[in-house]
Order: structure tokens, then C-alpha cells, then sequence
């Protein structure tokens, strides 16, 4: 049985803007990063890395390095463990320990460009970078594909000689096509047949990286006990546990993994990379191991999000009503399987209520790095496609974008494309909001002379995932309260679990104080991704909150001398059923715990189903250059249903985060592939991320349909925010130059070629 | 990176007997800010790097009534925050101010610009414009190189082991005379020339004709280029849209740009020529004042 909550609005903590417990340490320069890491006799390792996007290793050297001065030990594929295929789920994406194992250190193979193929531990990182140019490896260079339709040929060449694709059930050998998924509902060619109008378009595009600031980094011990202790940015400390123990073919339990601050992650920082490396370059050298990853290859090496190849069809009667859709998706995966398309069926048609539709999707090994988590990985790829496919329907046949939104927008009950039907969501609650909107309402203006304006709205959607969290209370004897808890602390929500326990208590947000727990102070605790984690390890929060109210009513049951159930507990003050005036606040109470029982401490922990799906709907005002084809936003609105707010600026800085990194999308980020399959563009001066100058100030609407599966009605949304940008500006662009672009990047080169 | 050791002369003397001490393997650092990046990615190998800031010629500027003296030292801010130099050399202060943000300028100068010689360096087309010379010392004197002839290749330059550049000479711009500079980046800061186009035209005393121009091009070729036959195309012309056209079509002509990540041939060609006629326009409307 799933609980289920009724909305509330009286809340003292909840909905305020309380400063951040870490923003001091932050603002200072004392937080404590993966590259402030320090511990007696630790040492440095770096990687040798292919540069090479596919070859294979007739030899390895590393006699020169392992000679060198200040060296403590040099590893190649033949020290990694073998782990078994097994897949295991991480949370937002799933593991095989097998690939993952090989995408940190090749075996006898290198599948993308900075495959490491072995790694140095040294004195410090310049004797270690001088010793890894000292290892000669012999490669025999074979053909890369870099893209999905090369990659499927038959004569392509084949990434993984022992991989069995899944082709609708059938297995595949001899193939880079991993799997081949289908969802079909209703009767989609006679639905077709009988539409009034039509579409169908072919949409592509590159690879796009996460781009934290960053890099990845692990400081590992391995010790004399065989504990392995390690330091790192991620995610999760207990999915990066699981996935060390599992490359490594140690217990889980041999592993202590401690969170570090995080520079970033957007999801790229939940698998590990260097966490396996430093821990097995420690067991060789028996010191601590430190490694930074270098910007190049976290460029080359890391997370990037699929480049895809999609084709959307699309079928309205006379009306106006959406009667069928066909989407045909290809992502990359990278040199691994696993490339999203399960999210991205979930996700392509969510915003719209359609009886017949079909999806097919392939999941397909390139030459490039495996891809990662990136915020709503696939969701932002089919929202591209869908909605510029939605904007040209409408055009076609003269309707009014948004209303043609509004009238086929899915509601409590609409069957998703994956088959899954919705509980209550806010899908027509945004519209509405976007109808009523200031920016909506208001005249896109005139652009000057040599210039063109044009608006564009899109949809987008995350469905957010629950899943498991703990978190453990204590009470001072100052009235304050410890918590500790498992998520580690990406945007703020630190805070945001405070605040829960904070409004379960009746006392200040700054009364109690958050920690993030390493594997070996609180309980196991999922990944802060899937835009879960203020709704599940707050939920956790409140109830170990509920918890400790129980305990504490205990205690003054002890103090009165009467039965704990004749205890009231309200807005911070404890009272007596019987004796009304017979009070006591929280703070009194807890300087009074040493005589009632001592310390005072409680726990809770979750495992939940879903976070509540999330809709939002982006208006965005573009003006070109139509001499250069530079495009700048000139006016931007996120409007997103967001259950609850409970910290409403980070909520707001969600919301805009996502829109930026969307806009960066849309506009000029992209892997620059060349022939060869290196990435041309690996330094953040020519992959370009928009800074501030390139933004104008991104307005919000938080639209609030508090979510029932939440004490306080918290909604996912962290994810939700980077779907509409690239085809709310695909749309935009459309407006203002009258051409469609249907590839990203829209960069100033490609809108000077659609303005030929 | 390799160690390498940190020496801060105070002479130029000095200066010059470190570098010819370690050859290549010794190199000036002015803001460090093209040297230092270049060191981490093992461009170099360097054994001693050279801070110039401690020379007190290196790190003069002065405005005479002969033009323009800027040592290789200065940071951009300098350059950019000085009123004289905003008032007569508009063109160069467009470049020293969108080299970087505000941390780089404070470092890096117009000096360091020249020497790393890269094709889309900001600061060379101004340079260039105002018919600029480059002041390099050796162990065997001071020699004098125009800026236009100073680069000749993607960070090659006419300086040989042991030369340090001492300052660079901008004569004193004529009356009636103005320039300008810009570039195109696809975003709006901190971002690296698709291509630049510096202009510097002279008027005759109506403000009507061209009495001469010079236009330099980044990005467009293995160093900056002095599109010297679009320069001289104007000269005798009166001002006017087709004039302008023209010359920003021989402009894009001159130009001889390669496709890579940063723009296609056909885009960079269209963006000089879109560029040069800009900022023509923008430097007439500075020469009339
Ligand atoms: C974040 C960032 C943004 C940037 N943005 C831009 C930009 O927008 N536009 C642009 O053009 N550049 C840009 N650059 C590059 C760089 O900042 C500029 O080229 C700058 O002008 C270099 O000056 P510097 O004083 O730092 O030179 P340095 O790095 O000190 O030196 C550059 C080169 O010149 C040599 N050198 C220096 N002084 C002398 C001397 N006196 N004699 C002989 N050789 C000498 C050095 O050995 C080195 O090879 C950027 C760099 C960074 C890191």
C-alpha cells in the first residue's frame, strides 16, 4: 500500500528561503572537494590512454616506467578482476560490472578515443605523467564508427566480439545494435490511414556532455586488512560502493566510501571511473592513491549524453486531436551498452494523450565514450524531436501551437507510451499557466534592423524516481538537532532535508544541522539523481522526524509521570491531554533529556516508488543576426509544475539550471567528431557552454500540484527543466527565419546555411 | 608539466642572459596566461621561464605627442583604462578589451598577444591597423619589425632564441583617422575569433572620402593578414554603402580560411566580409569624431 497525503498550506519551514548550512564553507573556499584531499604519504595516478578510437593491443611496455625514479606501481588490463556480466541497477541507469570494468581499463581492445590501457602511481602527478609517456603500447588500429547508421551497416566494424543484442527478444551476434525495444498500443497504421493530417521528419543529434567544473577524482587506500577506503565527487556513495566492490570482486562491506563536496554532476558522476584504479594502484604501491582526472578526458573519457538519430510521424484528425504517432530512436550508447532508450520511450510522448501509438527504439555501440546519466538522460532528445514535430503539425494545418497543447495534453488516466497510465499530474495546470503567463502575453517586440525575433514554446517531461534513503536525528542538549543523511548534496539539499525535519519539529531550519554520511554511518541510500532526492531522503527525514517525536513524547511521559499516549505534540511544544496548560517546548525539553532517559536519537529510511511525474512548458524569445546567424535569447520563462516547493530559490535554481543547459544544447554544445574518431573540441574553450553573458535572467512560474505520494507534497524536479529548451528554441528559430532546423547544434554556421 | 625554475630579471640585459643560457628551453613570461597553459599541456618542454614584469621598460606606457609606447609587459587594463589612449587608439583598446575577462586582463597584455602569435590573437589586427612596430632586443642590440610582418605561422614568430620584445611603437594617428576592431564568437565572451576584423581609415578634412584605410583579418589564415589591396582599394573613394560593399567583398576575398570546429570556410568568408563592412563604417564614424 502506497500512502497517500492531503495537500497542506500551513507551513512555518516549508516554502521559506533559509541561507544553506554548507554556503559559508562554500562561499569560503573550506569546503572540502575530491582535489582538496590530503592524507600522510599520498601519492598520485594518472592514466595512459589510447589515442586510438578503436584498436587493438598487441603489447603492452611498461618496463621503462616501472624503472623510473619515484614510481610505486604501474597497472594494465591484466591487474583488473575479472568481474562477471551482471547488471545491476544503480538507480538512474544500470551496471554490468563486466563493461564497466573494461570501459575503466581496456583488456586486449580499445573501444574510444583515451580508453585507458594502463595506469602509474608516482611521487607526484609530474613524475607520474612523465612515467606514463615512458610506456609504449603497440596498437593495431582498426576502423571506428562514430555515429548510429555507420554503426548498423552490415559491414560495420564490431565494437564487442562477445556481445549478444537483443533484437525484440531474439538474441544477435556479430552486431553493435545492444538491443531493439518496441511499445505499440491501438491500432496505429489504421489511425494513420484515416488522419487528417500528417507528419514525418528525421531529426539528428550530437553528443552532448554534462560539463560540470569538476573533474572526476578518487584518493583510495587499500589497507594492510584489506579494507578499501575511498575518497571521491560522486553521486552516491552507496551506488559508487557497489559499483567499486563489484569491478573490484571484493564484499561490499570491504569498501568505505566517503562523499566529498561535488563540483557538479548532472548525473555523470554516478558511475565511478577512477575509484577502482586508485584503489587497485594503492594495493600495489600500499600507499594512498590520488587521481584528478585531466579536462581532455573528462571530455574523451566520461558521461557524455547520446547523440541520436529519431524519426517522429505524427497523425491529428480534422479537429485537431492527436490520433497516432510512430517514433523510431536510435542513441548512441558509446563503447558500452546502455544507452537510454527505455527513458527516452517513457518520455517522447508523456505530454500528450494519443490512442495509437508505436516506438521502437535500438540501442547502438559507437567508438566514442560510454554515455552517462545527464539530467533526464533521453527525455531532452525526444522532446526535440516530439515538439518540433508537434510545431509543424500545427503550422501545417494553421492551428495555434498552444492550444493544440492544451486540448491534447495528458491528464490523470492517459497512457504514456510506454503503457503506464497516469496518477494526478499537472500537464494541463502548466498550459494554463503559460496561457495566462506575463511573457505569453506580452509582444515579442521589434527585432533592429538586420536582425529577426521569433518565440517558441515546447513540453517536457520526467517521470522521477523514488527509491531508497535513510536518515538518522539526534538531539542536542541546546535544543538542536543532528541529522545525518545519505544524499550527497548536489543543489542545496542539505538544506531541504533540514527543512523537513525542521517543520516536522517545530523548530528553525538552522536548528538542525545536516551531514552527509559516509557507507559507514547511515544507512544504504540511493543516488542523488532521478530528481529524488528531496522527495524520498526528505520523506526519510520527516519520518525519522515522526519518529523522534515519539521518543521524545517518551521522555515526557517520564518528566509529567503519565502514560505517553496522554502526550500531544504541536508546532514545537509538547502538552499533556488530560491538562491543557501543562506545556513544554522542544528546546526545554531536550536540555532535560540527561535525567529522562538520556540521548535522544531516531532513524528513518524509505524505498519508494516514484518521485511524481513532472511536466513544465518553456517560453523562449530568440533574436538573429541574419549577417552572422548568431542567435541570442532575449527573453526566457520556465513554467513547471513542482509539487511543492520547499526551499523555493533552489527550486528556482533547478528550473533555470536545466533551462540553461538546454539552451547550451540547443545553440552550440556538440562532440566535434573527426574522421578518425577523436573529439576535435575536448577543452571548455571550444566546447561551448553559455556563461552568463550569453543568458538573459530565466524567469519561472512554479506552478504547485502538491503530489500525494509526499508528506508535503514534493515533486521531482531537477530533471524536467532541460527537456523543452532545445525545441521551444528549435521553434522559436522557425518563427523568426522561417526555416526548420531539424539537427543540433542550431549553431550560427547552420543558421547561415538555412538562411542561404 | 616539467619543473622548471622561475627567474625574475630586473634588466633587460639580464633577461637576455637567461635565455640564451637554456636556448628553447627558456622562454618569457609576461601574463603568463598563454605560456602557463601551454607548459600544462606540454607544448613545451621548459627548463626556465622568464616573468618580465620586474624590467621597468618592459612595463611602461606612454602617450606622446608621437604616438603610442606600450611595453611588452603592460597588462590590457592599463592600455584600456587609460583616457588618452581611449580618446586617440580606439581600435587597439577594442582588442586589449576583449582579450579574456577581467582576471586575464589584468595579466595578460597586447605584448604577450603578439609573441604567442596565435591566428585569432585580438590584439594583432589593431595593431596591425595602426601601422604598429615591434621594439625586440638581442645580446646584439635593438631591432625594429613592423607588427605585420611579425607573425609568420600559428604561433611562429620572427623572434629567435635570446630576442626579448621590448615594447611596441604606435605612431601617432593623423587627424580625420579612425579604427576599430571586432570579431565574431558564437558566444559573447570568453570565446576565441571565427573571425576579426580590424579597419583603420583616414578621411579628408569634408569627412566625405577615403584618403587611405588598411584592414587586417584573424582568424582567416596561418597568422593575422594585412588585406592590404582591400585596405588600398578605398583610398579616393568617396563613403558611401557601395564603397563599403566593395571593399568588404575584397575583404572576403583575402581572406583564406580553413574549415575546423570553429566554422566552415564558407562562414568565415561570409563573416569577414560582414565584419569589414561594419567596421569601416564604425571606424569612419569615429574618425568624424
Ligand atoms: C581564459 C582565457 C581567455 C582568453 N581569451 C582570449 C581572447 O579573447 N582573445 C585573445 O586574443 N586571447 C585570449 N586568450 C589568450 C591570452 O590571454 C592572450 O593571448 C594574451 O594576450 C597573452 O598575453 P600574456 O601577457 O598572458 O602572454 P604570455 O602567456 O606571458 O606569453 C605569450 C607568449 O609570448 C611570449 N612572450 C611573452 N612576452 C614576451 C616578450 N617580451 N618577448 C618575447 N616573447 C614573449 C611567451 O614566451 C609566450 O610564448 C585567453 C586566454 C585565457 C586563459
Amino acid at each position: 500500500m502506497v500512502a497517500t497525503f492531503e495537500p497542506k498550506t500551513d507551513y512555518k519551514v516549508v516554502g521559506t528561503r533559509p541561507i544553506r548550512h554548507d554556503g559559508y564553507d562554500k562561499v569560503t573556499g573550506r569546503a572540502i572537494y575530491g582535489g582538496d584531499m590530503k592524507l600522510p604519504g599520498l601519492i598520485w595516478g594518472v592514466c595512459v590512454r589510447s589515442p586510438h578510437a578503436h584498436a587493438n593491443i598487441k603489447s603492452i611496455d611498461t618496463t621503462a616506467a616501472e624503472a623510473m625514479d619515484g614510481v610505486f606501481a604501474v597497472i594494465t588490463g591484466a591487474d583488473m578482476p575479472k568481474a562477471p556480466s551482471k547488471l545491476v541497477d544503480l538507480g538512474e541507469g544500470n551496471i554490468n560490472f563486466k563493461w564497466a570494468s573494461n570501459k575503466l581499463m581496456a583488456d586486449d581492445k580499445v573501444l574510444y578515443r583515451g580508453h585507458p590501457v594502463a595506469a602509474i602511481a608516482a611521487v607526484d602527478r609530474y613524475t607520474a605523467e612523465e612515467a606514463a609517456r615512458k610506456v609504449t603500447v603497440e596498437y593495431e588500429v582498426l576502423p571506428s564508427v562514430t555515429n548510429v547508421v555507420d554503426a548498423l551497416k552490415e559491414d560495420a566494424p564490431i565494437l564487442l566480439e562477445d556481445l549478444v543484442g537483443d533484437d525484440l527478444g531474439e538474441d544477435v551476434t556479430n552486431t553493435n545494435m545492444a538491443a531493439h525495444v518496441r511499445h505499440e498500443f491501438g491500432d496505429v497504421e489504421g489511425a494513420f490511414a484515416s488522419a487528417a493530417h500528417t507528419i514525418e521528419r528525421e531529426y539528428n543529434m550530437q553528443m552532448v556532455h554534462q560539463g560540470y567544473i569538476e573533474p572526476q577524482n578518487a584518493t583510495a587506500m587499500w589497507d594492510e586488512e584489506d579494507r578499501i577506503k575511498v575518497w571521491t565527487s560522486t553521486q552516491g556513495a552507496f551506488p559508487a560502493r557497489t559499483q567499486i566492490a563489484g569491478i573490484l570482486q571484493v564484499d561490499v562491506s570491504r569498501v568505505k566510501v566517503t562523499p566529498l563536496e561535488i563540483g557538479g554532476g548532472f548525473g555523470g558522476k554516478i558511475p565511478v571511473y577512477f575509484e577502482p584504479l586508485a584503489a587497485i594502484l594503492s594495493k600495489k604501491s600500499q600507499r594512498p592513491v590520488k587521481m584528478v582526472m585531466e579536462r581532455s578526458a573528462v571530455f574523451e573519457t566520461t558521461g557524455p549524453t547520446p547523440g541520436a538519430r529519431m524519426i517522429i510521424k505524427l497523425g491529428a484528425d480534422a479537429n485537431g486531436k492527436l490520433t497516432a504517432a510512430t517514433a523510431d530512436i536510435w542513441f548512441e550508447a558509446g563503447a558500452n551498452p546502455g544507452a537510454f532508450i527505455g527513458p527516452a520511450a517513457m518520455c517522447v510522448y508523456a505530454p500528450y494523450e494519443i490512442a495509437n501509438t508505436r516506438i521502437d527504439g535500438w540501442d547502438v555501440l559507437v567508438n566514442k565514450p560510454k554515455v552517462a546519466p545527464y539530467r533526464a538522460p533521453g527525455s531532452p532528445q525526444v522532446a526535440f524531436a516530439m515538439e518540433s514535430a508537434i510545431d509543424e503539425l500545427c503550422e501545417n494545418a494553421g492551428w495555434d501551437s498552444l492550444q493544440f497543447r492544451i486540448d491534447n495534453a495528458s491528464k490523470e488516466g492517459t497512457r504514456r507510451g510506454d503503457g503506464v497510465l497516469f496518477s494526478k499530474i499537472g500537464m494541463q495546470e502548466v498550459l494554463e499557466a503559460v496561457k495566462t503567463s506575463d511573457h505569453w502575453n506580452s509582444p515579442l517586440g521589434d527585432a533592429p534592423a538586420g536582425k529577426a525575433r521569433g518565440r517558441g514554446i515546447a513540453n517536457g517531461y520526467w517521470f522521477n524516481i523514488g527509491l531508497k534513503s535513510s536518515a538518522n536525528l539526534a538531539v542536542n542538549s541546546d535544543g538542536t538537532v543532528q541529522l545525518t543523511e545519505g544524499s550527497t548534496d548536489i543543489g542545496g539539499s542539505r538544506t531541504a532535508m533540514a527543512m523537513h525535519v525542521a517543520e516536522v519539529l517545530g523548530i528553525g531550519a538552522h536548528d538542525v544541522r545536516p551531514t552527509v554520511g559516509d557507507t559507514e554511518s547511515i544507512g544504504y541510500t540511493d543516488v542523488t539523481g532521478g530528481s529524488r532526492t528531496t522527495y524520498a531522503t526528505g520523506y526519510a527525514c520527516w519520518l525519522a522526524a515522526n519518529n523522534l517525536v515519539d521518543v521524545l513524547k517518551e521522555r515526557v511521559a517520564i518528566l509529567w509521570d503519565i502514560n505517553s499516549d496522554d502526550v500531544d505534540f504541536n508546532d514545537g511544544v509538547f502538552s499533556s491531554k488530560a491538562e491543557a496548560e501543562k506545556t513544554i517546548g522542544f528546546k526545554e525539553l531536550a536540555g532535560k533529556l540527561d535525567d529522562l532517559g538520556g540521548p535522544a536519537n531516531s532513524t528513518g529510511s524509505v524505498d519508494l516508488e516514484s518521485a511524481g511525474d513532472g511536466f513544465g512548458t518553456h517560453i523562449a524569445d530568440v533574436e538573429i543576426d541574419l549577417a552572422t546567424g548568431k542567435t541570442d535569447i532575449v527573453r526566457y520563462t520556465v513554467v513547471q509544475d513542482v509539487g511543492t516547493a520547499i526551499h523555493p530559490a533552489y527550486v528556482e535554481g533547478q528550473l533555470q539550471g536545466g533551462a540553461v543547459q538546454g539552451i547550451g544544447w540547443a545553440l552550440n554544445e556538440e562532440y566535434f567528431m573527426l574522421d578518425d574518431g577523436r573529439m576535435a573540441n575536448s577543452s571548455f574553450l571550444d566546447y561551448r557552454m553559455p556563461t552568463t553573458l550569453d543568458l538573459p535572467l530565466i524567469d519561472t512560474v512554479m506552478v504547485e500540484v502538491p503530489n500525494p505520494l509526499h508528506p508535503y507534497g514534493v515533486r521531482g524536479v531537477g530533471e524536467t527543466p532541460i527537456c523543452p529548451p532545445i525545441p521551444a528554441i528549435a521553434n522559436a528559430i522557425k518563427e523568426a527565419i522561417g526555416t526548420r532546423l531539424y539537427e543540433t547544434p542550431m549553431n550560427a554556421g547552420s543558421i547561415l546555411k538555412a538562411l542561404k | 608539466m616539467h619543473p622548471f625554475a622561475y627567474v625574475a630579471p630586473g634588466t633587460v640585459d639580464e633577461a637576455i642572459a637567461v635565455l640564451n643560457e637554456h636556448g628553447d628551453r627558456a622562454r618569457p613570461m609576461a601574463g603568463g596566461t598563454d605560456l602557463l597553459v601551454k607548459a600544462r599541456a606540454n607544448v613545451w618542454e621548459l627548463d626556465a621561464v622568464v616573468d618580465i614584469k620586474n624590467i621597468p621598460e618592459l612595463m611602461n606606457l606612454s602617450v606622446g605627442s608621437d604616438g603610442l609606447s606600450i611595453g611588452a609587459g603592460v597588462p590590457c587594463y592599463e592600455v584600456y583604462e587609460n583616457s588618452e589612449i581611449v580618446a586617440d587608439y580606439p581600435g587597439i583598446v577594442d582588442g586589449a578589451s576583449i582579450i579574456g575577462g577581467i582576471q586575464i586582463q589584468s595579466r595578460a597584455g597586447l605584448g604577450g598577444n603578439l609573441c604567442n602569435a596565435a591566428p585569432s590573437g585580438d590584439g594583432i589586427c589593431p595593431l596591425i591597423v595602426y601601422s604598429a612596430v615591434a621594439r625586440i632586443a638581442s645580446s646584439s642590440g635593438i631591432r625594429e619589425v613592423p607588427v605585420e610582418d611579425f607573425c609568420t605561422g600559428p604561433s611562429q614568430t620572427v623572434l629567435e632564441t635570446g630576442d626579448l620584445l621590448v615594447s611596441i611603437e604606435v605612431p601617432k594617428p593623423a587627424a580625420n583617422s579612425g579604427a576599430a576592431y571586432t570579431r565574431f564568437i558564437p558566444r559573447n565572451e570568453m570565446d576565441i575569433a571565427v573571425a576579426g576584423v580590424g579597419v583603420f581609415v583616414q578621411l579628408d578634412s569634408s569627412g566625405q572620402n577615403f584618403e587611405s584605410a588598411r584592414i587586417a583579418l584573424a582568424s582567416v589564415g596561418p597568422t593575422p593578414i594585412l588585406a592590404a589591396t582591400t585596405g588600398n582599394s578605398l583610398a579616393g573613394k568617396p563613403v558611401n554603402d557601395e564603397s563599403i560593399a566593395a571593399a568588404a567583398s575584397l575583404a572576403r576575398d583575402a581572406a583564406t580560411p580553413i574549415t575546423d570546429m570553429r566554422g566552415t570556410i564558407e562562414q568565415r568568408k561570409q563573416l569577414v566580409e560582414v565584419l569589414t563592412g561594419r567596421m569601416i563604417k564604425q571606424a569612419v564614424e569615429r574618425a568624424r569624431g
